[in-house]
């Protein structure tokens, strides 16, 4: 299992790269290479041209500006999971990175390479989708923010026509959202494969009643969805454990994929489960 | 004839420049065009970890990763812990354990090993285990390579016992 033939692109600067992206015929962009890599040395990807962007200076690190946490899209995996900002303004990331692959995968892959495969049962997309941010992506001509909710046009598709390139992830942060508590819980056949269901949970309660609840899910639907009637249900509300459990049940309304290893109706059972647990660790009581 | 790019890196601190076709694997490049056949290739798709290299110390599928791609970078292969007569005490501690069975998963597991000890030089059972849920070890012998390691702790620390074999 090799990769086929390509040519291999290289560019030292955004501007080259969207030049490279905007003029070659069925070029595929290089970021930490975790599924791409696979995919063609599988060869359901045949790419003629692929677009290194690793020597692109600009496109990796966290930072915070006007009242945004953004992420830069090459940013590593590893990076985010130790990374102080992301860890005290969005935590459910960190949470989510410790089911993200293995350490080997998480030392190369990136959050933009996530987002952009957007495989079903990926983490991070759900946890974007949790925190409500949008994309920033790019061509030659412009740059334009894309909501993470419009971001899955299809089955591993993103909304990105494929001259553009995904340039950063942008996290708004609220003074509500302060200190919000968040837990991410998922069921695969082992650790670090792929999720069969997996929820992300970021809480909010004030004086024990829920004032902000997002949940996502991942790997049960084609792209993340959020438990919208749900997070409405919960509000005001003191979760006991019946309220938990009423939460959780709304999750068996998504439509679930069917694979191998999971058929609609058990997956729809398992992002129950991955809701409670998830819900149940967030609003316990702190580490 | 196949797009070639010349480059240049650190492979178990020996410089090496060659020129290398863009569509060949790191895993291939060390084994059939270096020599270093202490790589070992399992799945080729990044699920077994047999093929875990480190690129400037830190661990990655060395058949997700290009050749090409490790221009400028520092590649440190099984070949580059410790050689015939001595030993990392990592190896010792595979060897002592009888943390191998086949070996065909060793390589990749004493290079994510390396990586975890280096950077958490006491990680407790469960941690080894996780730092490990990347590779597989088809012999099953997960046991003897999880103790391996809590003895490579205690070797690192403490020093290596003198009585430890020397392989000839």
């Amino acid at each position: 299992m090799k990769p086929p033939p390509f040519s291999y692109h290289r560019p030292a600067s955004l501007d080259e790269a969207f030049a490279l992206l905007g003029s070659l015929e069925n070029a595929k962009v290089l970021a930490g290479g975790q599924s791409l890599m696979p995919m063609m040395n599988y060869r359901y990807v045949m790419p003629d041209h692929v677009v290194d962007l690793n020597h692109c200076p600009g496109l990796s690190g966290v930072g915070v500006e006007d009242q945004t946490l953004i992420i830069g899209a090459m940013t590593r995996q590893c990076d985010l999971a130790a990374n102080d900002l992301v860890a005290r303004h969005a935590p459910l990331l960190v949470d989510a990175l410790h089911w993200v692959g293995h350490v080997q995968t998480r030392n190369r892959g990136t959050i933009g390479g996530s987002l952009s495969h957007l495989d079903p049962a990926a983490e991070l997309p759900a946890v974007i989708a949790a925190y409500d941010a949008t994309v920033t992506v790019g061509n030659e001509t412009a740059l334009r923010d894309v909501s993470i909710h419009e971001w899955a046009a299809g089955y591993m598709m993103p909304a990105i026509d494929e001259n553009e390139i995904a340039i950063s992830i942008n996290i708004p942060l609220s003074v509500e959202l302060d200190g919000h508590a968040h837990s991410f819980f998922e069921i695969a056949r082992r650790h670090g494969d792929f999720a069969q269901a997996g929820a992300g949970v970021v809480l909010q309660t004030v004086d024990d009643r829920v004032t902000d609840l997002r949940i996502a899910l991942a790997g049960v639907d084609i792209a993340p969805v959020r438990l919208r009637q749900a997070e409405e249900f919960a509000i005001g509300k003191s979760l006991t454990e019946d309220v938990i459990d009423e939460i959780a049940l709304f999750a068996k309304a998504v439509p679930g994929i069917a694979d191998v290893h999971a058929d609609e109706s058990y997956r729809q059972r398992l992002a129950v489960v991955v809701v409670r647990r998830a819900l149940t660790q967030a609003a316990g009581p702190g580490p | 004839m196949s797009e070639t790019w010349t480059i240049k890196c650190l492979i178990n601190e020996k410089p090496v420049e060659r020129e290398v076709s863009v569509r060949l694997t790191l895993a291939d490049f060390l084994r059939h065009e270096v020599g270093l056949t202490g790589t070992h290739l399992g799945c080729e798709h990044g699920v077994c970890g047999a093929c875990t290299v480190l690129l400037d110390g830190r661990s990655a599928r060395s058949c997700l990763t290009l050749a090409v791609q490790v221009d400028g970078m520092n590649v440190t292969t099984v070949e580059g812990l410790g050689d015939k007569t001595r030993l990392s005490p990592l190896q010792q501690a595979f060897m002592d354990e009888h943390g191998l069975q086949c070996g065909f998963c060793t390589p990749g597991m004493l290079t994510t090993l390396t990586e975890l000890l280096a950077n958490n030089p006491d990680p407790s059972e469960s941690e080894v285990r996780l730092a490990i849920s990347g590779n597989i070890c088809r012999c099953t012998g997960y046991e003897n390579i999880v103790k391996a390691t809590m003895t490579a702790v205690r070797y690192i620390r403490d020093g290596m016992p003198e009585s430890s074999e020397v392989v000839d």
